[in-house]
């Protein structure tokens, strides 16, 4: 584990939480004043967990996911990666990112575009090929090497987007919603073959989602957050067995977590805006 | 600038890329009858403007006798094939000092087009400063200062055409470029972010390679420009073995049939020039091929 250099004054032991957020504030300036996206977030996230982020529309959970990866700045608080400042873990490239939409490179083959991070991190040759061959087998894409991306549906890039993401073995995946553009069918397989390529890599997987059975059935703890401002209201562990399947999404379990979940999601809601109904179709839209 | 390939090839794009997992891939014989019904598909596609193209010159060579027109208001497709044949060679090396210097003035317009693009991608405020004033120059006849370069340069000199060429070229090669190398998706550079990638990676991996498409648009615009600019500009003046000269004495000569004769070389080493830049357009571009839906 590299050492993150005691720069931020950050001395927690090694093999701590490999995401730590304490006391973080966001404010974003708007034409009309601020806007608070987040107060006072505290979060630790395990090695090898799985943890979602949930809540409305506003909530800041993309805002939280981009804080870690250091494509955005906290106001106030301390985000550290792998025991070192979020900026330190970037620059050592200590995570892999997926959005929502693709973006894959038009000028690059799918073999290409799994490439990209290995081309730009200087891994070369035979060593690099390897590597990208074994992702795009890992996403079971390996038929498609030489195809453009245009070529393939939505949810075939998306694979080669983790396929990606996952080249250079980061320590950690980000992924913002990365299936929400995605029909329930395909949503559905992918999240199958997410967990697959989570129990093989072991990779430490932080996911925004608005899609409450899809935070039950992937996550190890779901985080359910509430918007204006962007707040932690309660944290589930998700005490489903694994592996998971088919079969676990008609599990009695799988049902009350869900309920669970929605119940966090519109609770803080009633409690907090007076006009409910949006946010509670919205919360109940998405059960699918 | 739309490019005008992007929707001619919408068709067959369909064929490629259906529902998830089953996307046409390469399997022996398909590919075969594949690649045939293509060609046959292509040869059915150019059929329509091929006829055209011959209709009409049945109908010009027709109607010139039919009407009994003069010969110096319109000679007869036959007049000009002869005309083409009895002055060959003061057309043959007109066209190529033309060509020659629309080539001339396109590589300086390209290249300084190009240099000022890569230059304002550094600095908005360069940017912003230069890209308005170059919408607006874009705008104005820059042909019209034919007679000022000619001037500045000498009427005999090549180099004046050239500058011609150059000044008309360099404004859509310029603003073209400069989008390309600028608009690219915020969440690309997000990503190149999360490589911790630097502005050297970025600019080589991903704005360079987004400008081609815009450049090889500007750059087949160009091609046609610069013939005209060329030609345009030896009307004002020049050494006498130039299309453009050739076109204005001949006609004052009321011999019409070699004007014919010089605009139709023009077009035709206009628009080999065009395929040119095409055939390299594809060849520096094959991902281009795959949004057409020509690749399987």
């Amino acid at each position: 584990m590299t050492d993150g250099g005691g720069s931020a004054g950050e001395t927690r032991a090694v093999g701590d939480p490999v995401v730590s957020i304490r006391g973080v504030h966001k404010v974003f300036q708007v034409a009309d004043g601020r806007t608070r996206a987040l107060e006072s977030i505290d979060v630790d996230i395990q090695r090898g967990e799985f943890v979602s982020l949930i809540g409305p529309s506003g909530c800041g959970k993309s805002t939280l996911l981009r804080l870690i990866g250091d494509l955005t700045a906290p106001t106030a608080g301390i985000v550290t990666v792998n025991g070192k400042p979020a900026r330190k873990a970037r620059l050592d490239r200590d995570y892999g990112m997926v959005f929502q939409a693709p973006v894959l490179f038009d000028w690059r083959t799918v073999e290409g575009n799994v490439r990209l991070p290995l081309d730009i991190m200087g891994v070369r040759g035979r060593e690099r090929d390897r590597r990208a061959r074994e992702m795009l087998e890992l996403v079971e894409l390996h038929d498609f090497a030489r195809h453009y991306p245009r070529q393939l549906s939505g949810g075939m890039q998306q694979r080669v987007a983790i396929a990606r993401a996952l080249a250079f073995e980061p320590k950690i995946l980000l992924m913002d919603e990365p299936f929400g553009a995605l029909d329930e069918m395909t949503r559905e397989r992918m999240n199958s073959e997410l967990l697959r390529i989570w129990e093989r890599t072991k990779t430490t997987i932080v996911f925004v989602t608005h899609s409450i059975p899809e935070a039950v059935f992937l996550s190890s703890r779901v985080i359910v957050m509430s918007a204006r401002p962007g707040r932690i209201t309660n944290v589930i562990d998700v005490d489903l067995g694994r592996p998971r399947n088919e079969e676990t999404r008609e599990q009695e379990r799988y049902f009350q977590l869900v309920t669970a979940v929605r119940e966090s999601l519109r609770g803080r809601v009633d409690g907090e805006t007076p006009v409910a109904s949006p946010d509670r179709t919205m919360a109940e839209g998405t059960i699918g | 600038m739309a490019d005008p390939a992007v929707g001619r090839g919408m068709r067959g794009a369909e064929a490629v890329t259906t529902a998830d997992g089953t996307v046409a891939g390469g399997s022996g014989a398909g590919v075969i009858t594949r690649g045939l019904r293509r060609h046959v598909d292509r040869v059915g596609y150019h059929l329509p403007a091929a006829a055209v193209f011959v209709g009409t010159i049945v109908l010009w060579e027709l109607s010139v006798s039919a009407l009994r027109l003069q010969r110096f208001i319109l000679p007869p497709p036959t007049a000009i094939v002869a005309a083409l044949a009895s002055e060959a060679d003061l057309l043959r090396r007109s066209a190529l000092t033309t060509l020659f210097e629309a080539v001339g003035g396109l590589a300086i317009g390209v290249i300084a087009g190009l240099l000022v693009a890569f230059l304002t991608v550094r600095s908005s405020t360069a940017r912003n400063a230069l890209l308005p004033v170059a919408v607006a120059a874009n705008a104005i006849p820059i042909i019209a200062i034919a007679p000022i370069m000619n001037n500045w340069f000498g009427v005999l000199n090549p180099l004046s055409k050239m500058m011609i060429v150059a000044l008309l070229v360099f404004f859509p090669v310029m603003i073209n470029v400069t989008r390309g190398l600028t608009q690219v998706e915020p969440s690309v550079l997000e990503l190149m972010r999360s490589y911790a990638a630097s502005e050297w990676t970025i600019l080589r991996r991903v704005r360079i390679p987004n400008a081609l498409p815009f450049f090889f648009t500007a750059l087949k615009v160009s091609t046609t420009l610069s013939l005209i600019g060329a030609i345009v500009g030896e009307y004002f003046g020049g050494s006498s073995e130039v299309l453009g000269r050739v076109i204005v004495q001949s006609a004052s000569r009321l011999r019409f049939d070699i004007t014919w004769a010089a605009i139709f070389l023009g077009a035709v080493t206009g628009i080999v020039f065009y395929l040119l830049v095409v055939a390299v357009e594809r060849l520096v571009m094959p991902w281009h091929a795959s949004l057409r839906g020509q690749e399987g």
